[in-house]
């Protein structure tokens, strides 16, 4: 089941959980600066317009004003955004990205300040070319920066709701009807197995009609091989249907057998 | 483990739902801190989270319920496993107070290399200038400094460049933001294991030198020490500060007199650097008024036995700031 997901951070607890994060690709991050720096540019712009009616006072408040106002927002979009609004900036609010600790701890205000800070090294000598390089190189996607600052920046997919619907619950399932052999389908599948089929018909819609007929037809081989069901319960069957309807009985069996008893 | 998907996610889904809710209250007030009954709750709802993430091992990583677990799971084990020093709210005068001169007294040994990396820089820079003249044309990166110091004294004293025509505001705000650009270069180039930090107070010291060298041959020696000290006094010590960071940042990387692994070692150091580049922050924003306010003026209109007191005043300040400034009781930053 490898191959789903790019690289991940993974993160072992000590009570024994490992859980994974996906970490942003370097194109990604790159979109997302873009996207920071048009946001950084137009403040600035606004900082011009709010500024204009002090040039009446004279030109150096409003040069004094600009300069540090200029500098300050350059420098503060990045760490302000990042503090006050859980490791995103725009950029990364868009791409539904976010910086996290690299531990997977929560992330302190100094890796925040460092991982700004070192962008005057990231972007020597042109275009981003040191941190794009490391980025490319490193096993976890870090620019120097976050290498500093022991930060990574993780992509933040929408949660998905579960849909019982799409395996077909609540639809007459003829593999029912054989509950001495749905407790031997049981018995002889594997959790992976599950999963598998379960992924199959979650992505359905996402799949090309020929890679999803085969794909169907294979895992219903698979499974056939596992409990031998009448052929009165596989009449008029698709691969994909018996598919789903293998995925009910194995996910449902615990349910029916305690609303039977 | 087979679980039936659809009732294990109705019924563990309030208690996400709980989860989340403490997670989100936390991210909204990063000082707020839990009683101990919202601590064990949190806790508890935790490992109810973890364990389900568990018995969905067997699935493809990005089956929808896991998708939803484990960033739960990752920010709630960021809270729970978190034990360096809690997050408190910040206050500024105790860090100028106690937190920036103990963390720079804690990396003194950095300094002191800061400071020998610039005075070997200065005595090459002083000693090319007396020895080979000729060669300020290459030592000294600014145009108005190439020509006969003489000569710009008599034109700095005559007020013939009008005192900076009223825009005095404005130089000192590219003052402050150049020399803060260039000490967060100068700690950021210890990335280089150090090296970049070496080059850069290095050469800072030979244009130091040969400016002064220059104008002590000249017999311009008052007027170089009215000129530099008032801002020098604060402005040079915040570049070896920020040389000081790097290097602390070189060492880290290098992993001399330790065994821990390179990230613990940054995860400890970072925060030094923090404070660090922040005080030279702060100390760039006095010396880049000073320049700008004070340095560029000269006799007649300003004694340079002023000017001098007012550097060696500043230096001396500076010195027992960090030198007692957060002693004592609570001063470990």
């Amino acid at each position: 089941m490898n191959g789903f997901r790019p690289r991940g951070l993974v993160i072992r607890t000590p009570d024994g959980v490992a859980f994974s994060v996906p970490l942003a690709g370097p194109y990604s991050r790159f979109l997302a600066y873009s996207i920071d720096l048009m946001a950084v540019t137009v403040l600035n712009m606004l900082l011009v317009l709010a500024l204009s009616p002090l040039g009446l006072l004279g030109g150096d408040i409003v040069g004094t004003l600009a300069t540090l106002g200029y500098f300050l927002i350059s420098m503060g979009y990045g760490i302000v955004l990042e503090w006050f609004w859980g490791g995103r900036t725009l950029g990364k609010w868009l791409l539904r990205m976010r910086v996290m600790d690299a531990a997977g701890l929560r992330l302190r205000f100094n890796q925040i300040f460092m991982r700004n800070l070192f962008r005057a090294v990231d972007m020597l000598p042109a275009f981003y070319l040191v941190g794009g390089m490391a980025c490319v190189l490193s096993r976890l996607n870090q620019r120097l920066g976050d290498y500093v600052a022991n930060t990574v920046v993780v992509r933040t997919p929408p949660a998905a709701g579960f849909s019982e619907s799409l395996l077909g619950a609540g639809k007459y399932n003829s593999l029912r009807e054989h509950p001495h052999l749905e407790a031997r389908l049981r018995q002889q599948t594997a959790p992976v197995e599950v999963a598998v089929a379960t992924e199959a018909i979650l992505r359905r819609d996402s799949l090309d009609p020929a890679a999803r007929l085969d794909l169907f037809a294979e895992l219903a081989e698979h499974f056939r091989n596992k409990a031998n069901f009448p052929e009165s319960a596989l009449l008029g069957l698709t691969d994909e249907q018996f598919v789903r309807n293998v995925v009910d009985s194995l996910y449902r069996g615990q349910t029916c057998q305690a609303n039977h008893s | 483990m087979i679980v039936d998907v659809g009732r294990f996610a109705a019924s563990e889904t309030p208690y996400w739902e709980e989860l989340e809710a403490m997670l989100a209250a936390l991210d909204r007030d990063v000082a707020r801190s839990l009683t101990l009954d919202e601590a064990r709750r949190m806790h508890y709802l935790y490992q109810r989270a973890a364990s389900g993430l568990a018995r969905l091992s067997g699935f493809p990583e990005d089956h929808v319920l896991r998708l939803r677990l484990e960033p739960l799971v990752a920010r709630a084990y960021a809270e729970i496993h978190e034990t360096r020093s809690g997050q408190t709210r910040f206050s500024f005068v105790a860090w100028v107070t106690r937190v920036f001169p103990a963390t720079f007294r804690k990396q003194f040994w950095a300094f002191r290399l800061s400071v020998g990396i610039t005075l070997l820089g200065v005595i090459f820079g002083a000693g090319a200038i007396l020895l080979d003249p000729p060669s300020k044309d290459v030592l000294m990166p600014f145009s108005h400094l190439h020509g006969d110091p003489a000569e710009r004294v008599q034109k700095e004293e005559k007020n013939e460049d009008l005192r900076l025509g009223g825009m005095h505001g404005r130089f000192a705000a590219m003052l402050m933001t150049h020399n803060t650009q260039v000490s967060i270069l100068a700690m950021a180039l210890g990335v280089t294991f150090g090296v970049g930090t070496f080059v850069l107070l290095f050469s800072n010291g030979i244009i130091l030198g040969a400016v002064v060298a220059d104008y002590v041959r000249a017999g311009e020696g008052v007027f170089v020490a009215g000129w530099l000290l008032p801002h020098g006094s604060v402005e040079i010590p915040s570049i070896l500060i920020a040389g000081q960071a790097g290097l602390i940042l070189g060492r880290a990387l290098m992993g001399w007199g330790t065994r821990k692994r390179v990230r613990a070692r940054l995860r400890e150091t970072a925060p030094d650097l923090a404070t660090l580049i922040a005080g030279v922050a702060v100390m760039l924003v006095w010396a880049g008024i000073v320049e700008s306010f004070f340095s560029q003026y000269h006799e007649p209109v300003l004694p340079y036995w002023v000017k001098i007191a007012f550097g060696v005043l500043e230096l001396n300040c500076l010195v027992l700031y960090f030198w007692l400034a957060g002693r004592g009781k609570g001063a470990r930053p």
